[in-house]
């Protein structure tokens, strides 16, 4: 049978399909456990990177045990819930945005009008990270999530115990673009979040993302933040996803929450 | 065995891929700012060259002409998807780095190249050292670029602090063009120039 045959030439074609898609398979399914693992690590690193606490001496996971206290608290009401409070469903060790967003028990979908972040769904239940010193909570780490240009960002704002100040900012896991979008992971642009202020006296939810950069004597500089230079929409779906969840209807009812405990 | 010699080393100076042949330069420019991520990368193209050579050559009597590149296609595109997946697995952190160019690999001109000119002509253990040849002659170029740019851009070697940076209170300042990709561009030139002023008849006729 000469090779270029239609009958060969279907032959091949199938017999290549079939052979290089089991490797392709048994490569992903066999090593899709220890790549499960490196993203949950990766995860515990960008927890520890937001709240400032990534030292080089000890292990990620003993400095996570140490320092972080997981807590559930209800989106909704913006209660901290107590430990029989939390629902079966929700593993808080184990919490992950993308299948809690997906989930129908745990999660709701967000009329169209308030999702500024464009993400449609949203958990009822959140898991903060809690920054602990001796009893004291110094910060919280809040998930945060939102659409840029390509993709669905998903990472971690820390807030000082004052509610006002913003410790930290962090993405551990986006597809935006390598270069322009993918900057969000600049740790440069990273540390211009730190100090900032996401609210003003009045608490009012002042911060915002710019297009183009900050001019340092502006009065109100220390409520914006650097965009990306090349990244227009990934700039705008940052501050947009910020702001959502700063806002009322993401983390707002928890503040108040806070406040109230303090005062 | 001389044969096999030939094919294995040839394409380091000879016939370089890079430095001759003016292919896979895309990423020699974006993957060398460090030295370990060269080295990953050269890793991976050595595997996907020397395994894509190695199977196109296998069947090679078999492959209808008129899908041939989409079967090479197949086979290489396979191959990098393994490369990736093993990466992501075993070095999460450089995998991070390296982002979308492991997965461009499957674009790289040098395999397809070896696939189309010599895997598709010769037996699979000569295509399979030919493989293995010319990613050597890749690597070489990526390591040689990798070195110089980490060294001179930041002051490092695999991480490791070698010339102590004058923010840090040493003597060197950092040159932060080698930290961009345009540096790698005249250092694959340099090299190029280099190589053909010690083997004249690489030059091209005018």
């Amino acid at each position: 049978m000469s090779s270029d045959s239609t009958k060969k030439t279907i032959f091949v074609a199938l017999g290549v399909c079939f052979v290089c898609s089991v490797l392709v398979s048994t490569t992903a399914v066999s090593l899709n456990s220890i790549q499960k693992n490196n993203q949950k690590r990766e995860k515990l690193k960008n927890i520890l990177a937001a709240g400032d606490l990534l030292q080089k001496e000890t292990t990620i996971e003993k400095t996570y045990q140490t320092n972080i206290d997981p807590v559930v608290i209800d989106i909704g009401s913006g209660k901290l819930l107590r430990e029989d409070g939390v629902p079966p469903d929700l593993n808080i060790q184990n919490f992950d945005l993308k299948d809690v967003s997906k989930d129908p028990r745990l999660s709701e979908t967000i009329p169209p009008d308030e999702d500024i972040a464009n993400i449609k769904r949203r958990p009822k239940y959140m898991v903060v990270y809690r920054v602990m010193e001796g009893d004291s909570v110094s910060k919280y780490i809040l998930p945060i999530y939102g659409k840029g240009l390509w993709s669905t960002m998903y990472g971690f704002i820390a807030l000082d115990d004052d509610l006002r100040t913003i410790r930290g900012f962090t993405f551990y896991d986006h597809g935006e673009t390598p270069g322009l979008g993918g900057e969000v992971d600049n740790p440069k642009w990273k540390q211009t979040w730190e100090g900032k202020m996401a609210f003003d006296q009045n608490r009012q939810l002042r911060i915002q993302v710019l297009k183009g950069s900050v001019d340092p004597s502006d009065p109100n500089s220390k409520f914006k933040v650097d965009g990306l230079s090349g990244s227009t929409l990934t700039t705008r779906g940052v501050d947009q996803l910020v702001r959502y969840w700063l806002g009322e209807n993401g983390y707002g009812p928890f503040f108040d929450y806070l406040r109230e405990e303090k005062s | 065995m001389k044969k096999y010699k030939d094919v294995l080393f040839d394409p380091i100076f000879n016939n370089n891929p890079i430095g001759r042949q003016i292919l896979g330069i895309c990423s020699a420019l974006a993957v060398t700012s460090k030295l370990e991520t060269s080295i990953v990368m050269s890793m991976a193209v050595i595997f996907v060259l020397s395994f894509s050579n190695l199977s196109v050559s296998m069947i090679r009597k078999h492959i209808p002409n008129n899908i041939r590149i989409i079967v090479e296609m197949t086979i290489i595109a396979s191959l990098v998807i393994i490369a990736d997946q093993i990466i992501k697995a075993y070095a999460f952190d450089i995998s991070k780095q390296l982002s979308v160019y492991v997965g461009l690999i499957i674009t790289n001109c040098i395999i397809m190249g070896r696939a189309e000119a010599f895997a598709l002509q010769n037996p699979p253990v000569v295509s399979f050292i030919d493989g293995i040849g010319n990613g050597l002659g890749y690597s070489f170029v990526l390591l040689v670029v990798g070195f110089f740019r980490e060294l001179l851009g930041s002051g490092q070697l695999l991480g490791y602090q070698v010339l102590k940076l004058s923010t840090d209170g040493g003597w060197y300042v950092q040159n932060g063009l080698f930290l961009l990709s345009p540096s790698a561009f005249f250092l694959i030139g340099f090299m190029i120039w280099v190589i053909r002023t010690w083997k004249p008849e690489q030059v091209e006729e005018e």
